[in-house]
């Protein structure tokens, strides 16, 4: 996946025929085409934090206020010691959520892809079809039965029926770790066999080392996913003081009625938004690779 | 993305030759047990709610009480007699007829500026991701602000600019170019990313061809990157359609909430709302199955659909990806 290096080459091509100016005015315009739509996508960002530091009667005047007068940091303090946003126990749900549920399906999807990718069984291939073929099930039509089955077993209002089910593994998830397993020579898992090891060993001794890369960008997607999930908990959960973030979010709106206290809306919003942010600078290269590598969009 | 169907380039598994059947059903055995919560979840969490959707979309059923076979009553009212039920259809139509097809475009003219060879190209690539990153319910929340019909920082650049200020979420003929408008600065990140990569793998060979051969930049991508990145568009489409079709956070948040009309005279009325509402608001799981399986036949057939007229258009001549 070295992309880096037909581009090198490239420049370097067009540098010794002397094309500088031609370059030089392409990249003007190109650069200024980047700036414009850059602006366009980081203006709702900069408005986000601007309300968020606005007192109420700020937020919607004319003509518009560009810098809060005063600044109120007291926003966010107000924001997420608020009764109806219970933010450190909000915090506390999600990371529960997150950590469980993606702790679940990096290890049940590495399993059952090391079976799909060294493994030989019967109806393995008839098998790895209809996992490719569910790939493109529309989550609308398992919804209400599973939710029925959850409901008879009593879990409803649990976090149960948001984590269980993917601890058995998810069909993306084993297909992108079947497919990344595929790459790793047979050489090195045969060896391993040829002096003694079982499939245990080299899928834990051999393979997870090698996949690492792999493994991190299941696990940060997973994560995302269920860090930003809003309609099963949603659905299925109802006392207020089980919420995730995003579920206390909504209800935080709610509480307020018709006249919404927008500056502690977006205060709560970008206490949300920040994690997932700081997490998408640290672990960047992996968020870009997996995307293109995936085919996943956004999260 | 690599390719869905990889068994053809596949090595042998390396193995010592077979010393009779005991040893066979042993890996079998072995196979099985590494796959078993798999299975599990192939026969509990797809396959049961796929039979059962079938059954309870033929019942009246609240859970309470047990289930009453009703036959095909539910789509006779789903029809006929729910008035809901066409807005709601016609009301995601729309969204995804306009939103998939400018989605797409978006995202690859996006892919396309961040494919130039300019200083700094990471920062731009990390900005018109970002957005993606945020959580549906924040993302609404703010672009309820930005979209104020009356002091909202868009229609304030729209009358800069000598437009008329628009009603947005408030009004029902602008409520669902709102979401939309949503859309496009949330849902395009990832799309990109990919478009990003189709044309970073188109061979540069073909590239200076076409240049030898005097084409001039937009004939170089309508005629050689645009061809190679039709895979890429395809797949991308298939996923669009179902993920819009089933467009739930935007519209619930915006459109306040699960009670009420659904935005002005109901024009945020999405299907999977309307599903919503019937199935976990006033508990009619029956009917509500019986929405849901409806879409999924429409969902199954639209994508092979899609499948059948891609010969036309999808490219596949190119050389193997990576």
């Amino acid at each position: 996946m070295n992309r880096t290096i037909p581009q090198t080459t490239d420049q370097q091509t067009k540098r010794r025929s002397g094309m500088w100016t031609r370059r030089l005015s392409g990249e003007l315009l190109a650069h200024t085409l980047l700036i414009i739509v850059a602006v366009l996508f980081l203006v709702p960002f900069l408005w986000l934090v601007i309300t968020s530091l606005k007192q109420k009667s700020q937020v919607f005047t004319d003509p518009l206020v560009w810098i809060p007068d005063p600044i109120m940091w007291s926003n966010y303090p107000k924001a997420l010691t608020s009764p109806s946003f219970p933010f450190v126990r909000l915090l506390s749900n999600t990371i529960f959520y997150t950590v469980t549920s993606t702790l679940g399906v990096v290890i049940s999807s590495t399993v059952v892809a090391y079976a799909f990718a060294r493994m030989d069984f019967r109806g393995r291939d008839t098998l790895f079809g209809i996992t490719l073929a569910t790939l493109m099930l529309p989550g609308i039509v398992t919804l209400i039965p599973t939710y029925v089955l959850f409901s008879t077993l009593g879990l409803v209002g649990s976090y149960a029926p948001l984590i269980l089910p993917v601890w058995f593994g998810t069909a993306f998830n084993i297909f992108l770790l079947r497919q990344f397993m595929m790459t790793i020579p047979f050489d090195l898992t045969d060896a391993a066999r040829v002096d003694g090891a079982g499939d245990g060993v080299i899928l834990w001794r051999v393979m997870v080392p090698l996949i690492r890369p792999a493994l991190l960008v299941v696990a940060i997607f997973h994560f995302l996913y269920t860090w930003n999930d809003f309609m099963g908990p949603l659905i299925y959960l109802s006392d207020s003081n089980d919420f995730p973030l995003v579920l206390g979010l909504y209800s935080f709106r709610g509480r307020f009625g018709g006249s919404v206290d927008w500056p502690l809306m977006m205060s709560a919003s970008i206490a949300i938004i920040v994690p997932v942010v700081l997490l998408f600078f640290v672990a960047q290269r992996s968020f870009i690779e997996g995307v293109t590598l995936t085919g996943l969009k956004g999260a | 993305m690599a390719s869905i169907t990889p068994e053809a380039n596949r090595p042998p598994i390396a193995r010592a030759p077979r010393r009779g059947m005991s040893r066979r059903l042993r890996d079998d055995l072995r196979a099985y047990l590494f796959i078993s919560p798999w299975i599990f979840s192939l026969l509990v969490f797809t396959g049961y709610p796929m039979l059962a959707s079938f059954y309870f979309s033929m019942t009246k059923y609240n859970i309470v009480s047990p289930p009453v076979w009703i036959g095909l009553e539910n789509f006779r009212v789903m029809f006929t007699e729910d008035s809901l039920y066409w807005l709601a259809v016609w009301n995601t139509v729309y969204y995804t007829a306009i939103s998939v097809p400018l989605s797409l475009a978006v995202a690859l003219g996006l892919a396309l500026l961040l494919s130039q060879r300019a200083r700094g190209i990471g920062i731009y690539r990390t900005i018109f991701y970002l957005p993606s990153l945020v959580p549906t319910v924040a993302s609404t929340l703010l672009w309820i602000v930005l979209l104020n019909p009356r002091l909202g920082l868009i229609n304030v650049a729209l009358e800069t600019v000598g437009l008329p200020r628009l009603g947005w979420l408030q009004s029902e003929d602008w409520s669902k170019p709102a979401i939309i408008l949503m859309t496009l600065w949330t849902g395009t990140g990832g799309a990109m990313l990919i478009f990003l990569a189709g044309i970073k793998d188109v061979p540069q060979s073909l590239i200076d061809a076409a240049m030898i051969d005097g084409a001039n930049g937009w004939q170089r991508f309508r005629y050689v990157t645009l061809p190679l990145l039709t895979p890429t568009i395809y797949f991308n489409l298939i996923l669009g359609i179902i993920g819009s079709f089933q467009v739930f956070g935007q519209v619930l948040v915006a459109s306040g909430g699960g009670a009420g009309q659904a935005g002005p005279l109901n024009s945020l009325l999405m299907y999977m709302v309307l599903l919503y509402r019937n199935a976990f608001r006033s508990f009619n799981m029956g009917y509500a199955s019986a929405l849901a399986l409806v879409m999924f036949i429409v969902l199954v057939l639209l994508t092979l659909l899609v499948v059948r007229t891609s010969n036309a258009w999808v490219h596949y001549e190119a050389a193997p990806r990576r």
